[in-house]
């Protein structure tokens, strides 16, 4: 086990290491971050172009440019020259905390979901029931995250009207003044947002947890179980379950980057100052450094979720053995 | 012809017709011979909601791609009604320029379905050849190209697409640019689903028989694996198209989608957003159709997954 996880480890450098060069390779191909000079009628003069080519190390080749930007990272914890105004190391990591919030209390709210309808549809398979939660799953798996988003936020302002003050808020990831960043101001505003991303991800791990689900009750050990005269609530709690769980974290961690796709948009209509606003803004001023620092950090927690994925199901699942 | 066991489960594609002027067996009780596309269709009209979704995704087709000819508005056509509500003339209401929602819906509809069907070819050719591939040949060759694929996955679809769209989205033909961008961003999951089915199938004795004839590795691949791993690759491929589908209309939303004058579905949502209260028929037309069709191709390819598996579908007793 430990020798696997070492070796996955080692594994997951090189992906990172690619990715980076990568994203890199994209990012200088398909930005230019002195765009802005252009296009304004008259051509700039030359040593306004130059000043800005130097600042954005354009004046060096790919692969020392390559060079400078990673190593200033992993070395000075520099993350490059941005035309924002701030620091792109900073910025991103306060951005990524107001993200991870959303992101995380969804992904937690939408595994419980899965779990509990997966479970329920799997055991009372081909009845009303399952019909109506296999119907809501798929409708929820069809639903545009920003449509569901503005109808949700729709919602929360009329209730708001209807009850006579403020119960959801609906612009911001905190709110102004005196009581903002407190954890009810924060929770206030993560409710509408949570529930949005977790019903757009639910429903595809409540379907997979239902077919293994499904698989499992098929299974011969568990009609040993029933055999021996197990209760029902053992049988299915302790032995189907428990093995039925096993590939969803493979699924879970899979989407993560999916769910991060998803809460850009999101926090776009719930108008976050996240992750998503971040991205969307840097690209549109052509920002080349700060959507490098984006897709780095993105990239980076995505093969992070892989490798514990990885390692969790190789814990958890006492039948694969690796050598 | 005296072959006493009709060859059944065999028949990989599903162009191969039964043979239907065989001469009948001599039993004792009669079984009806089917080749296993037919009891995939079969088990497909079982499935009563597929069904009911493959007809209206048909019916979508035809309305986009035939009706939009007939329709009497153009999406681009500015009309003097502004604003109006869902009546006889307009039936989705119009705009605040007057334009027409039923003629830009069916123009949206056009530009998904196009998206659909074009991440559907290229993604499911590029995936199966490559996951194919790396599962036949397996060693070191299989683990690089499985790192590629790994590194295709850590991109967010959204933000990898929203960085080239912000370049290309605004020209013209901006649809088959973000269309082959989503291909070039999801073929990597068919490639992973059809290498795990093709590392099974490379052991089993059909693909030594065919070794055994002397058949090339190419045969073997083309003829032998890929139409037999056709299941598992068209389910997977569904599930895609609806994320195609829905990714080009939260592209569109953020930004770095089909672009002004064209227009698509999701541009339409976005541009209601802020009349969901005023003119609410602005923004659930629109967002209706998304979810029509997404719905149906899930619908679909669930259809798809029992007709294809159907050892998943009953608990035993």
């Amino acid at each position: 086990m430990f020798a696997y996880a070492v070796k996955r480890l080692l594994l997951a450098i090189p992906t990172l290491i690619v990715s980076t060069f990568v994203i890199f390779l994209i990012c200088a191909s398909f930005m230019n971050p002195t765009s802005f000079l252009f296009g304004h009628g008259q051509p700039p003069p030359p040593r306004v172009v130059a000043f800005e080519r130097h600042k954005y190390w354009l004046d060096q080749a790919l692969l020392p440019r390559y060079w400078h930007w990673i190593t200033g990272i992993v070395v000075h914890g520099r993350w490059g020259p941005s035309d924002q105004g701030f620091n792109i190391g900073h910025e991103i990591f306060s951005r990524l905390w107001v993200t991870s919030r959303l992101v995380i209390a969804a992904m937690v709210i939408a595994a419980v979901l899965a779990v509990i309808v997966g479970v329920i549809s799997a055991v009372k398979q081909y009845s009303i029931t399952d019909y109506t939660l296999s119907f809501a799953g798929f409708l929820f798996l069809s639903l545009p995250a920003f449509w569901l988003a503005i109808l949700l936020k729709e919602a929360g302002i009329h209730l708001n009207t209807s009850f006579g003050h403020q119960v959801f808020d609906t612009i911001g990831e905190q709110g102004f003044g005196s009581g903002a960043g407190s954890f009810s101001d924060i929770l206030s505003h993560l409710i509408l947002p949570t529930i949005t991303l977790a019903l757009i991800s639910f429903a595809s791990w409540s379907r997979f947890n239902r077919g293994s689900m499904l698989e499992v009750l098929n299974s011969d050990y568990i009609r040993l179980a029933r055999a021996k005269g197990l209760r029902n609530r053992t049988v299915m709690v302790r032995h189907a379950l428990r093995t039925a769980l096993i590939p969803m974290i493979t699924v879970m961690a899979l989407d993560i980057a999916a769910i991060f796709g998803s809460a850009v948009v999101t926090e776009t209509v719930y108008q976050w100052h996240g992750m998503g606003d971040f991205l969307l803004t840097s690209i549109q001023k052509q920002d080349q450094f700060a959507v490098l620092a984006w897709l780095l950090v993105a990239g980076f927690i995505v093969i992070l979720f892989n490798l514990l994925a990885d390692l969790l199901y190789a814990w958890l699942d006492p039948r694969i053995r690796y050598d | 012809m005296t072959d006493p066991f009709p060859t059944r489960g065999m028949k990989p594609s599903l162009e191969e017709a039964p043979t239907q002027d065989r001469a009948p067996i001599e039993r004792e009780f009669t079984v009806e011979e089917r080749s296993q596309a037919r009891q995939i269709v079969r088990r497909f009209m079982h499935h009563k909601l597929a069904v009911a979704s493959a007809v209206v995704l048909i019916l979508l087709f035809i309305l986009a791609f035939v009706g939009g000819h007939f329709w009497r508005y153009n999406y681009q056509e500015f009309t003097n009604d502004l604003s109006q509500s869902p009546s006889w003339k307009h039936p989705f209401g119009t705009d605040s320029n007057g334009v027409d929602t039923f003629a830009a819906v069916l123009r949206g509809t056009q530009r998904s379905l196009e998206i659909a069907l074009f991440v559907a070819i290229v993604s499911t050719a590029i995936g199966s050849i490559y996951g194919a591939i790396a599962g036949f040949y397996r060693g070191a060759l299989d683990t690089v190209m499985m790192r590629v694929v790994d590194l295709f996955l850590t991109f967010p679809i959204i933000a990898i697409a929203a960085v080239l769209g912000d370049k290309y989205g605004a020209k013209a033909q901006g649809w088959l640019f973000i269309a082959i961008i989503i291909a070039a961003l999801t073929w990597p999951y068919v490639s992973r689903i059809m290498r795990g089915v093709v590392l099974s199938l490379r052991e089993k004795e059909f693909v030594e028989a065919a070794r055994a004839l002397g058949a090339s590795d190419r045969r073997i691949i083309f003829r032998h694996l890929i139409p037999n791993a056709a299941g598992p690759i068209i389910v997977t491929v569904t599930v895609l198209v609806a994320t195609a589908i829905l990714t080009e209309t939260a592209l569109s939303f953020i930004g770095f989608g089909v672009q002004f004058p064209d227009t698509s579905l999701g541009l339409l949502v976005t541009n209601a957003q802020t009349a969901v209260d005023t003119r609410p028929w602005l923004f659930y037309f629109p967002g209706l159709f998304i979810i029509l069709i997404v719905l149906s191709i899930n619908f679909i390819g669930d259809g798809l997954r029992d007709a294809f598996d159907p050892t998943q579908t009953r608990v035993r007793a």
